[in-house]
């Protein structure tokens, strides 16, 4: 059984329609990438995934347990979409850490925070919250920043927060973890220290989508490639099929701007 | 010369006991206004269409129309024209309605510095919040409310020092601060009559107060400076 399946979802803002009929599957442990031009739908597809925007059409499955259906609004109760968002994590492009706290908090807080809702909290409070700290700790130097956990945002550079960004969207275990072009927001440079820390959690079995516009990136690092266009999942089916012999014409001369780039 | 300087006891002390009044129609007000300002805040940010143009139009009401006539609403309105006394007589009552009328004055302006404030920090913050699964509360208390305070102190320093002058205006109702202490004199109080001194000399005091305020609100400032 597929972790995800996403059966017919459709979004309109105002009279544009950006989804149009979405269906996809994901399996356990592997890494989706989504690409194609700004505009094609890509981020609204994650952010309806993270209960950002609440899709018109369509059924969201994760583990086959329904978590959204446009036509139950069971479903759809602002208390009940807060526990289910933890089934996915999102990365976004421009980090949107929280500036007031240093690295190891920002790991830490959402953690805390729902910790103080376990009915035993009270109780072994020292405990589990020596263990949160351990566990943000550990990300962090999963990440490369053992050496930056008590700096502030603005004191670390754009791939370190993006890092610090991944780090705390990994803390609440999500069963998938969503990234909207995640190096979009930085130099090349910067870029490849990102790539590589995803990279690793691909290796991991970490399962993940990944919108890109990092096309060499997006082809190593994914499973399975999804090329959207005007809404439409255009075409998908594994790396090097979509990479080397693009059926459609669209994509076709979608990567040949990176071709020849 | 001589005889100032033989007046400034009896000046002084009669000067401290109407800045005194000053001091707690300062701090009443803040301590309402701090609070009710964000409740308005919220109020005309309200998706519930009703409740944001209400809002919006009282907030329009109390900051087009001068704070010195609310006060002689405030105190006059209920016992002249309703018949219902509500301030009772006296020093109290008269401090009652320069409170009433002084917290709700000012919470309109915070909750226009709260707004322009709240809406100033990024949906980016919320967002993130949201998809690590925190509730609304927790998101404005954790992550929203310490950037708007640290985005709201430079107009909130401006209307906390307009505020300690403004209450120099609860005089219209006789509240007995200090530049209704000051004045006394000129009448003849405490054996001093014809002396317009003290009145001028009341400026000092504001003047200090005012001195302290903004090094204090400079260091928050400093203090909030370790986040951008």
């Amino acid at each position: 059984m597929p972790i995800l399946e996403v059966n017919n979802i459709c979004k309109t803002f105002g009279h544009t329609q950006v989804l149009r009929h979405i269906n996809l599957s994901l399996e356990k442990g592997q890494a989706l990438s989504i690409i194609g031009s700004s505009g094609s739908g890509k981020t609204t597809l994650l952010r309806c995934l993270n209960f950002l925007e609440r899709p018109d059409q369509g059924v969201i499955r994760v583990n086959g347990e329904t978590l959204f259906d446009a036509d139950d609004p069971s479903t759809q109760s602002e208390a009940a979409i807060r526990r289910k968002r933890l089934r996915f994590g999102l990365v976004f492009q421009s980090f949107h850490l929280f500036p007031q706290y240093t690295a190891l908090e920002n790991v830490m807080l959402a953690r805390k925070l729902l910790a103080a809702e376990q009915p035993d909290f009270k109780a072994r409070k020292r405990e589990i919250l020596e263990e949160i700290e351990a566990q943000a700790n550990l990300l962090l130097s999963q990440m490369g920043l053992s050496n930056r956990a008590s700096n502030y945002p603005h004191q670390l550079s754009g791939g370190q927060c993006q890092r610090v960004a991944i780090a705390r969207a990994l803390a609440l275990h999500p069963d998938i973890l969503c990234f909207d072009e995640p190096t979009s927001a930085l130099d090349p440079e910067l870029t490849g220290e990102v790539l590589r820390v995803i990279r690793d959690l691909a290796k991991q079995n970490t399962t993940m989508i990944i919108v890109t516009h990092e096309m060499t990136f997006a082809r190593d690092v994914a499973d399975h490639v999804i090329f959207m266009d005007e809404g439409v999942i255009v075409e998908q089916g594994d790396p090097a099929q979509v990479f080397e012999h693009p059926e459609e014409e669209r994509t076709k001369q979608f990567l040949s701007h990176y071709k020849q780039g | 010369m001589k005889l100032i300087l033989e007046q400034m006891p009896i000046v002084v002390n009669a000067l401290n006991i109407g800045f005194l009044q000053t001091l707690k129609l300062f701090i009443v007000t803040l301590v309402g206004a701090f609070p009710l300002g964000l409740i308005i805040a919220f109020g005309s940010m309200s998706r519930f269409k009703p409740l944001s143009y209400v809002t919006k139009l009282v907030v329009w009401v109390v900051r087009g129309t001068p704070l010195m006539i609310q006060l002689l609403i405030i105190y006059y309105f209920p016992g002249l024209i309703l018949n219902n006394p509500i301030w009772g007589g006296g020093e109290t009552g008269r401090f009652l309605a320069a409170s009433t009328a002084f917290i709700f004055n000012y919470a309109c302006y915070f909750s226009e510095i709260y707004r322009g404030g709240i809406q100033s920090v990024p949906v980016g913050q919320q967002e993130a919040g949201l998809v690590l699964g925190m509730k609304k509360s927790q998101i404005f208390f954790r992550v929203t409310l310490l950037q708007m305070i640290k985005r709201i102190v430079p107009p909130m320093s401006n209307e906390i020092i307009t505020l300690v002058k403004d209450t120099s205006l609860s005089r219209i109702i006789a509240l007995q601060e200090v530049i209704w202490a000051g004045q006394s004199f000129m009448k003849g109080s405490h054996g001093i009559s014809g002396a317009i001194w003290p009145l001028f000399f009341t400026a000092v005091y504001y003047l200090i107060f005012n001195g302290i305020l903004t090094l204090l609100l400079g260091r928050l400032e400093k203090k909030l400076d370790y986040f951008r």
